[in-house]
C-alpha cells in the first residue's frame, strides 16, 4: 500500500452508519443490518450478503500484515454490525441477534485499506511481528496523545502497530497510519491520554 | 443523619461514624486478560507509582495517592480502577471459563470486566443495563479492557428474554443492584442527601423483582450473588427474605477473607428467614473499605 494517501478512514470510533447499507444480496434478499449482528461467513462460496468479508479473508488479513497466525484467533466468532465493521466475540452466538455489542469491535472492512481497531490491537497486537513500529518513549507518549510525528520507518506504508517497552517487553499502544515520513496516531479521542 | 439509625446494627459506632467520613484509598485491579500481575507492578515500579497487593484478592493493588486513570499500564488495559470492596461479589459468584453468566445490572463495567476475567474471557457473559447512558460507559471499559466474551444488551432486568440469545439457563448470575447508595458515602459524600424512607421502599420492590428474574434465569445448581452498597435492611435481608418465600432457592455460605458480620434477622419489628445470617455485612471501619452487602444464592428446582 505505499504510496496511497488514501487510506484515511481515521475514525476509530465509527463514522457515518450504512455508508454501503444497500450491499443487498439479490439470491439470498438479505442486507446488511445496521442493528443485528451477522456471522461472518466461513469462505467467498458461502457469502450471501455482497461485500461482506469472510473469516477466512480476516485471519489471512491479519497473517499477512502483521504475521499474526490464524491460530491465534481459532477460538473466535466474527460478526458484521453495520457495513464493514466486524466485532470479534470468544464464544458463540445465534446469527442476526439484535444487542448493543456483541465482543469486541476488531477491524473496519469498508474502506480499501482495512483497518483494526485500538482496542483489537492492545488485546491481539503483542502477537504482531510485521509492521510493527517500535518507539521511543517519548515517541510513544506523542502517540498516545494523538499526535502525529514525523519519524523513520524503511517498511510498508499504511497501518502499523505502534508499540513501545513498558516493563521489559514491547507493548503494542494502537493502530498509526505511516505516509510520507509521518506516523499519524489513529487512537480515538476518548482513549488519548497525556501520560509521561 | 441518616446513617445513625444503622449504628444499632454495629458494635463499634465510634469506628463506624469516624470511617464514613474519611476518604477512601485508591485501588485498582489488575486486567489478566491483558497481562499479568507481575508485570503490572514492574510498570509501576519503573514508573515511581508506589503500591502494595490487598491481601484478600489476587491482582488487588492499593496505590500511593495516584488515580490509576494516567498511568501507562492502564492506557494498555492492564489496570482498572475499582473500589476495594466492590472486586467482592464477582469473586463470590466465581464464574469459571465457557460458562454461560449474567451481570444483570452491569454499567460501568467494573464488576463485568471482572468477570470477563475470572472467565479467562471465554464464554458468554451478558453485560445488561436498563440505562442507556451508563451502557455507554460499560462498553467503553469493556472495550479498553479488551473483553471479548461479553455481550452487552440493554434491557430492564427485571423480565429479561434470554429467546434472543439461543439458550434458555445462566449459570451464574450477579445482581449488583441499584441502591439507596450509602456505603458509597466515603467516595461521594452526597450519597446521604435525598435519602428518604420511601425512596429505599421502592428501589427494594426493584431489587425484589431483579432478584427474582435472575434466579428464574439460572439453571437448577445455579449460583446466584446479591450485592449492594447500601446498610438499609430493607434493601438487603428483606429482600432475601421475600425471593426466598417464593423462589426455588437457597442461600449458601461463603468466605471472603474480608472482616464482615453476619445478616441481621430482625430490623424494625419485622423478622427475616434465619439463613439471612448467611449473608455479609461489610461495614467502612472493618477493612477501610466502603460499606457492602453480599449474599449467595444456590438454585434448587
Amino acid at each position: 500500500m505505499r504510496g496511497d494517501g488514501a487510506s484515511g478512514g481515521a475514525d476509530d470510533g465509527g463514522g457515518a452508519e450504512g455508508g454501503r447499507g444497500a450491499g443487498v444480496d439479490r439470491d439470498a434478499g438479505r442486507d446488511n443490518d445496521g442493528q443485528r449482528f451477522d456471522r461472518l461467513p466461513a469462505t467467498a462460496d458461502e457469502r450471501r450478503v455482497e461485500g461482506r468479508a469472510t473469516r477466512e479473508a480476516v485471519l489471512d488479513w491479519w497473517d499477512e500484515r502483521f504475521a499474526i497466525p490464524p491460530e491465534r484467533f481459532e477460538r473466535f466468532t466474527f460478526w458484521e454490525k453495520g457495513a464493514g465493521k466486524i466485532w470479534i466475540f470468544g464464544d458463540d452466538a445465534p446469527s442476526g441477534v439484535e444487542i448493543e455489542a456483541l465482543g469486541l469491535t476488531f477491524l473496519r472492512t469498508r474502506q480499501e485499506h482495512w483497518k483494526p481497531t485500538t482496542d483489537a490491537v492492545q488485546r491481539f497486537g503483542r502477537a504482531a511481528s510485521r509492521n510493527v513500529i517500535e518507539l521511543d518513549r517519548e515517541a510513544a507518549r506523542r502517540f498516545a496523545a494523538g499526535e502525529d510525528q514525523a519519524i523513520g520507518w524503511g517498511g510498508d506504508w499504511g497501518y502499523l502497530i505502534a508499540a513501545h517497552g513498558l516493563a521489559g517487553e514491547p507493548e503494542p499502544l494502537g493502530i498509526g497510519l505511516y505516509l510520507h515520513g509521518e506516523l499519524r496516531s489513529q487512537i480515538p479521542k476518548g482513549r488519548r491520554r497525556e501520560l509521561r | 443523619m441518616v446513617l445513625e439509625r444503622y449504628e444499632p446494627l454495629v458494635e463499634d459506632v465510634a469506628a463506624f461514624r469516624a470511617a464514613c467520613e474519611r476518604p477512601l484509598p485508591s485501588v485498582a485491579r489488575v486486567n489478566t486478560i491483558a497481562t499479568t500481575v507481575e508485570r503490572t507492578r514492574a510498570a509501576l515500579d519503573d514508573a515511581g507509582i508506589a503500591h502494595e497487593p490487598v491481601e484478600w484478592h489476587p491482582g488487588l493493588l492499593r496505590l500511593d495517592g495516584t488515580t490509576p486513570g494516567k498511568t501507562w499500564p492502564a492506557f494498555h488495559g492492564w489496570l482498572h480502577g475499582q473500589e476495594e470492596v466492590s472486586a467482592l461479589p464477582a469473586r463470590v459468584l466465581d464464574p469459571r471459563p465457557g460458562e454461560r453468566v449474567f451481570d444483570a445490572c452491569a454499567a460501568p463495567g467494573s464488576k463485568t470486566s471482572q468477570l470477563a476475567a475470572l472467565m479467562d474471557d471465554r464464554g458468554t457473559l451478558v453485560a445488561n443495563d436498563a440505562n442507556l447512558g451508563r451502557l455507554s460507559a460499560l462498553r467503553f471499559n469493556a472495550e479498553r479492557l479488551g473483553i471479548t466474551c461479553a455481550a452487552v444488551t440493554n434491557r430492564d432486568a427485571r423480565n429479561f428474554s434470554l429467546a434472543p440469545l439461543g439458550f434458555d439457563a445462566f449459570d451464574r448470575a450477579l445482581v449488583d443492584a441499584p441502591c439507596s447508595c450509602e456505603g458509597t458515602v466515603r467516595k461521594n459524600p452526597d450519597a446521604r442527601e435525598g435519602w428518604s424512607l420511601a425512596r429505599v421502599e421502592s428501589v427494594a420492590g426493584v431489587q425484589e423483582s431483579l432478584l427474582r428474574r435472575a434466579v428464574g434465569a439460572t439453571r437448577s445448581g445455579g449460583i446466584v450473588v446479591y450485592a449492594t452498597c447500601t446498610f438499609a435492611p430493607e434493601e438487603n435481608e428483606a429482600v432475601l427474605d421475600a425471593v426466598l418465600a417464593s423462589e426455588d432457592c437457597r442461600l449458601v455460605e461463603f468466605e471472603t477473607g474480608l472482616d464482615a458480620r453476619p445478616g441481621v434477622t430482625e430490623w424494625e419489628g419485622e423478622r427475616f428467614d434465619p439463613s439471612v445470617r448467611q449473608a455479609k455485612r461489610i461495614y467502612p471501619h472493618l477493612n477501610n473499605t466502603g460499606g457492602f452487602f453480599c449474599a449467595k444464592l444456590e438454585v434448587a428446582r
